[in-house]
């Protein structure tokens, strides 16, 4: 090794963030959502989380590694958050090569094709998931309840319906309970059911820093409100905000799929405008559209919207506030 | 206590203030000193010696010819060997005048004595004529000549001055020891300045991380009207022009405009020094405290050195050789400074302190790809996308690095150092900003 | 017929005829009226958009070799990756005559390689030569001499430029280059230069532009040119093809007759050809005659 003298340019020092360090973030903040699964779901949920990060893990490496032949990037993290999160949007009882479909469209299609991390105008987990539900309708629509036939895989599940569904099919009586959102105990998706873990994921990527409340409070707060209007207008036809906001995906979409950095928009302002369309497509989805749930579909729309809103919300550059006037 | 701050964007590196409990210690002579020509942004001096000519210390040896230049004096007695390009800052070779250096004889018009001078006695003009005689340019780094921000302007006039003893980058403490040991003068140069620029206020800015200086200064400043010293949040670039103003009096100076724009004048601890001795003591700027630092020297140091002495000095005078496994040399801090060809660059008026650097910070990271996480954006102080300016520049779109204010950019380096995917945004950034000045020059001459 | 059938092919059929006649009067009324043979010409040229020329791109080439031609002076147009035969056919489309260009290739003039000028430091930072070049004078210290990073190889169109691992140089592809110049403005050093290509691409160069005085610059460089002026000397005195300035020798093109008389006569290797240069004459004093190796790396590929 040489013993010359280095010139480099300034700065000549860096911070010790870097990618994997986010990205491990978010793979803890999603630790409770994971245990919350195992909890309801018991080994199938392990199944679907362990083939879902095999999967889209392995497609980044052979990809990277025999089609692009760039340098390998499969392990900084960003591949298990897809894994993790696209399990977590599937029912417990998905096969897994319709998982394995899902994965290849998630990394290899939303991800790989645009040019790899950081160059997706699309969420590659939603858009995994919406290949799923696109071709897989029936499977990816039968529920396991919760908390039954935990650890014998391979029995019959038992299945019934998400509140969403009971909601879409007879009104907003007799929906489930506040605590059972909150908790879980409902039907759904496996990572998408229980809202409490899902909060502590989020409040510990607010402590790290790793994303900012906009996203979040704001799409939760719109989808209320739109929501909320059409409650107080007619009770009898609509549910009420705080339903919307704890059942379906809406909390997984809101704290971990709205706020995925390379998706979302670059500025506060952005993010605001960002948010608050997701909300309200959710809703509007939801209410009036023929799917019972429209949360991975709002942000999907929204993230096409990404470039525009960019575009239109730059920060504030310094010196425009002018606010100095000489005396006299 | 809420500490007042510029409130958007900015990091927080590690102080690493080895040398903040040095004394201040006279460098030494030279044998030779090598004086470079320009030690000023703009135009450099014109030497007013030849080769055999005797000088003193404080002697002229170059004359400010341009209006955004200024005077240059010997800092050594000796004999002019020649006037020679040597290897400067810049990296590349620049106009110096060498000096081979005899005895230590000062001009006789140089109050030596350690007397504190406090009367004012020159009218605001003689003391803005007598600032440019004494060559006395901006100590904070850009080296700015001093006489030319108190010249005055009939539709601006300034209402504060803002004095910059902030010392933000990372390592360096001659300011912070200048304030700890020298309180006193620099409180008159303060009121020099006032008198210059025709102000009643001072304001001086101070990081809340030098709480001895503070309250030093404070306990001078009792003694000198006008005078107000203001703690300041410890946080990266608070020492940056356009921030320090904001942080103290709230103002944002406009796009290419300067402090004058909003009624004020801005000058560095170490310039007021520098005024203090200019125009109370007759004294030229010559000599200015430097640190030496780094993580793997034993012992670190503050000294008063003499304009055109090799850095090496500097090293020999805290008792070390190079550290072994040194790759890197820092002149200036780590966030804005350049990295020197090799240690005998010679010291020049805007040389803070000299950093050495272990092979293992030396090397920067890989840069992977850009995932869009928006820290950039969020600790710019100026309110710019970096990453939005770094692909337009590294695709040759000037046109769009204009319209997204690229020229605003005040190359603090916070970007740069926060960026997780370790892009060298502060370089394409530079790229595109000289490319768009060159067009706007153009543009201009057309 | 099926109604269906029916009512589907006059549906479309009147939206059909409807969307043409909007089409027909739209196209009539925004129509730009243009010189026909812009066009034409614009086909004759090779459809790169250079550059080269001088002009924006083919077409802009295009409009100015047709108001030329109505001018009736096509003195200093030039298309280099097209060549004379494009010329030719321009000139006889336009029915005016087109001045003969000299064929012109890049040369580059930095003989510092990793050997004759070794790397005293390092640097660490965006492989562009611009940025380098604003911030230091080089790794081998001349701050005239080639960085290495590539600017020029990344901007050539016609891969006719390349980097040279062993060497750190650029070596360019005489056979590929058209003398567009755009290696030329990219260089932020203005290292590479236009020359004439010579007649039986024979030619001559100083591959130096160091203007430093020549002790300093052979501190950095073993091949730099170091002003001793035996090329200027060793020119016939009928030919005089030196320019002697700022420490600097230079082979003024209009009048070097390509012998190679200068190249072995050269101390360090500064003077290179495209050919073999004939041997010096031996010196009727008896000194040594130093016979420098004649600097034929250059590759004629």
């Amino acid at each position: 090794m040489s013993n010359r003298i280095v010139v480099s340019l300034s700065p000549h020092e860096k911070d010790d963030l870097n990618i994997e360090k986010i990205m491990w973030g978010v793979v803890i903040a999603l630790a409770p959502a994971f245990l919350a699964s195992v909890y309801f779901y018991g080994l199938h949920a392990v199944r679907v989380v362990a083939l879902s990060l095999i999967f889209c893990v392995g497609i980044e490496y052979v990809i990277q590694k025999f089609v692009t032949k760039e340098k390998i990037t499969a392990f900084d993290g960003s591949a298990a958050i897809t894994g993790l999160l696209l399990a977590f949007n599937v029912p417990s009882s998905i096969p897994w090569w319709q998982l394995l479909v899902g994965s290849v469209a998630a990394i290899g299609v939303a991800k790989m094709a645009f040019g790899g991390l950081g160059k997706n105008p699309f969420n590659p987990a939603l858009v995994g998931r919406a290949f799923m539900l696109a071709s897989f309708p029936v499977h990816m629509t039968t529920w396991p309840v919760p908390l039954k036939n935990l650890w014998t895989l391979g029995a019959d599940a038992v299945t019934g319906a998400t509140p969403l569904g009971v909601l879409a099919e007879h009104g907003p009586a007799n929906l489930p309970g506040y605590m059972d959102l909150f908790i879980g105990k409902i039907g759904g998706c496996i990572g998408e059911v229980s809202a409490a873990a899902i909060l502590i994921g989020g409040i510990y990527m607010l402590y790290k820093k790793i994303i900012t409340w906009h996203i979040p409070v704001f799409y939760l707060l719109s989808l209320a409100g739109f929501s909320g209007i059409l409650w107080m207008v007619d009770s009898s036809k609509y549910a009420d905000p705080l339903f919307h906001m704890l059942a379906g995906g809406a909390m997984l979409g809101a704290w971990f799929m709205a706020t995925d950095m390379v998706t979302s928009p670059m500025s506060v302002k952005g993010q605001i405008v960002f948010a608050v369309g997701g909300g309200i497509l959710c809703g509007a989805i939801r209410i009036f559209g023929s799917y019972p749930e429209g949360c991975s579909y709002s942000i999907l729309i929204m993230n096409a919207f990404v470039p525009l809103i960019d575009k239109y919300t730059k920060p504030r550059r310094f010196g425009t506030e002018v606010n100095y006037e000489f005396p006299g | 206590m809420n500490l007042k701050t510029f409130k958007r964007g900015g990091v927080h590196p590690p102080e690493n203030k080895f040398s903040a409990g040095v004394p201040i210690q006279p460098l030494g002579i030279p044998e030779r000193a090598n004086i470079i020509l320009l030690q000023n942004l703009g135009a450099p001096s014109v030497p007013v010696v030849k080769k055999g000519d005797k000088v003193k210390v404080g002697t002229l040896i170059g004359k400010a010819e341009a209006f955004i230049s200024s005077n240059l004096h010997s800092s050594v007695s000796g004999t002019v060997e020649k006037i020679d390009d040597v290897v400067g800052f810049s990296g590349y070779k620049t106009p110096a005048v060498i000096i081979k250096v005899e005895g230590d004889e000062w001009e006789e018009s140089i109050d030596r004595s350690p007397d504190l001078v406090t009367d004012i006695e020159l009218e605001p003009e003689a003391i803005v004529e007598k600032i440019k005689e004494m060559g006395i340019v901006g100590l904070g780094g850009a080296t700015f000549p001093a006489h030319v921000k108190y010249l005055g302007s009939p539709d601006r006039k300034a209402d504060t001055l803002v004095v910059n003893g902030v010392e933000c980058e990372p390592y360096l403490t001659s300011d912070h020891r200048l304030m700890l040991e020298k309180a006193d003068e620099i409180m008159v140069g303060i009121r020099v300045m006032m008198k210059a620029g025709r102000v009643d206020r001072a304001l001086v800015g101070i990081e809340a991380n030098k709480p001895d200086a503070v309250e030093n200064m404070r306990n001078k400043a009792e003694n000198y009207p006008g005078i107000e010293i203001v703690p300041l949040k410890v946080m990266y670039p608070q020492g940056a022009e356009k921030q320090l103003v904001k942080a103290l009096l709230n103002r944002e100076i406009p796009s290419g405009k300067l402090p004058l724009d909003v009624g004020c004048i801005v000058n560095n601890v170490g310039t007021a020094f520098a005024v203090y001795e200019a125009v109370q003591k007759n004294k030229p700027l010559i000599e200015r405290v430097v640190t030496i630092t780094g993580k793997k020297l034993k012992k670190t140091g503050n000294f008063l050195a003499r304009v055109g002495s090799p850095s090496s000095m500097l090293l020999e005078a805290v008792g070390e050789t190079m550290p072994e496994g040194t790759r890197k040399i820092i002149g200036g801090g780590p966030m804005m400074g350049k990295a020197l060809n090799s240690i005998d660059i010679p010291i020049y008026k805007g040389t803070s302190g000299l950093v050495l650097v272990d092979e293992a910070e030396t090397w920067r990271r890989e840069p992977l790809n850009c995932i869009r996480c928006a820290k950039c954006v969020g600790v710019c102080p100026m309110g710019l996308e970096p990453y939005l300016l770094e692909k337009l520049a590294k695709k040759e779109r000037f046109d769009a690095c204009e319209a997204e204010s690229i020229v605003d950019c005040i190359e603090c380096g916070s970007c740069s150092y926060t960026c997780p995917s370790a892009l060298p945004l502060l370089d394409y950034i530079r790229y595109g900003k000289t490319n768009v000045m060159r067009i706007m020059r153009e543009r201009r001459q057309k | 017929m099926n109604p269906v059938i029916l009512y589907s092919l006059a549906t479309l059929g009147v939206l059909a005829a409807g969307a043409a006649m909007i089409l027909f009067f739209v196209a009539r009324k925004f129509r730009v009226d243009e010189d026909p043979r812009i066009d034409e010409v614009a086909d004759l040229l090779p459809g790169a958009n250079c550059g080269g020329c001088g002009y924006p791109g083919c077409r802009g080439f295009a409009e100015a070799l047709v108001k030329a031609a109505d001018a009736g002076d096509m003195s200093g147009l030039n298309c280099p990756p097209g060549g004379g035969d494009t010329m030719a056919a321009v000139g006889a489309f336009l029915g005016a005559e087109v001045g003969e260009a000299t064929p012109m290739v890049a040369v580059v003039r930095c003989g510092g390689t990793c050997e004759k000028a070794p790397p005293k430091l390092e640097y660490n930072g965006p492989a562009k030569c611009d940025i380098a070049h604003k911030l230091f004078s080089g790794t081998n210290g001349c701050p005239y001499g080639c960085l290495g990073l590539g600017d020029c190889v990344a901007v050539c169109d016609y891969d006719a430029i390349h980097m040279d691992k062993e060497t750190g140089l650029p070596v360019v592809d005489d056979e590929k280059c058209v003398a567009c110049g755009l290696c030329v403005t990219a260089c932020p050093r203005r290292i590479i230069e236009l020359r004439p290509k010579g007649k039986k691409n024979r030619r001559v160069w100083v591959n130096c532009i160091n203007k430093e005085k020549g002790a300093v610059a052979r501190k950095n460089c073993q091949a730099a040119c170091i002003a001793c002026q035996i090329c200027v000397k060793t020119c016939p005195e009928k030919i005089q093809a030196f320019i002697f300035k700022d420490n600097l020798a230079y082979i003024d093109t209009d009048k070097c007759i390509a012998c190679g008389l200068c190249v072995p006569v050269c101390p360090t290797g500064a003077i290179l050809a495209t050919f073999t240069p004939p041997k010096p004459k031996p010196k009727t004093k008896p000194e040594a005659k130093p016979e420098p190796k004649p600097a034929s790396e250059e590759a004629t590929s």
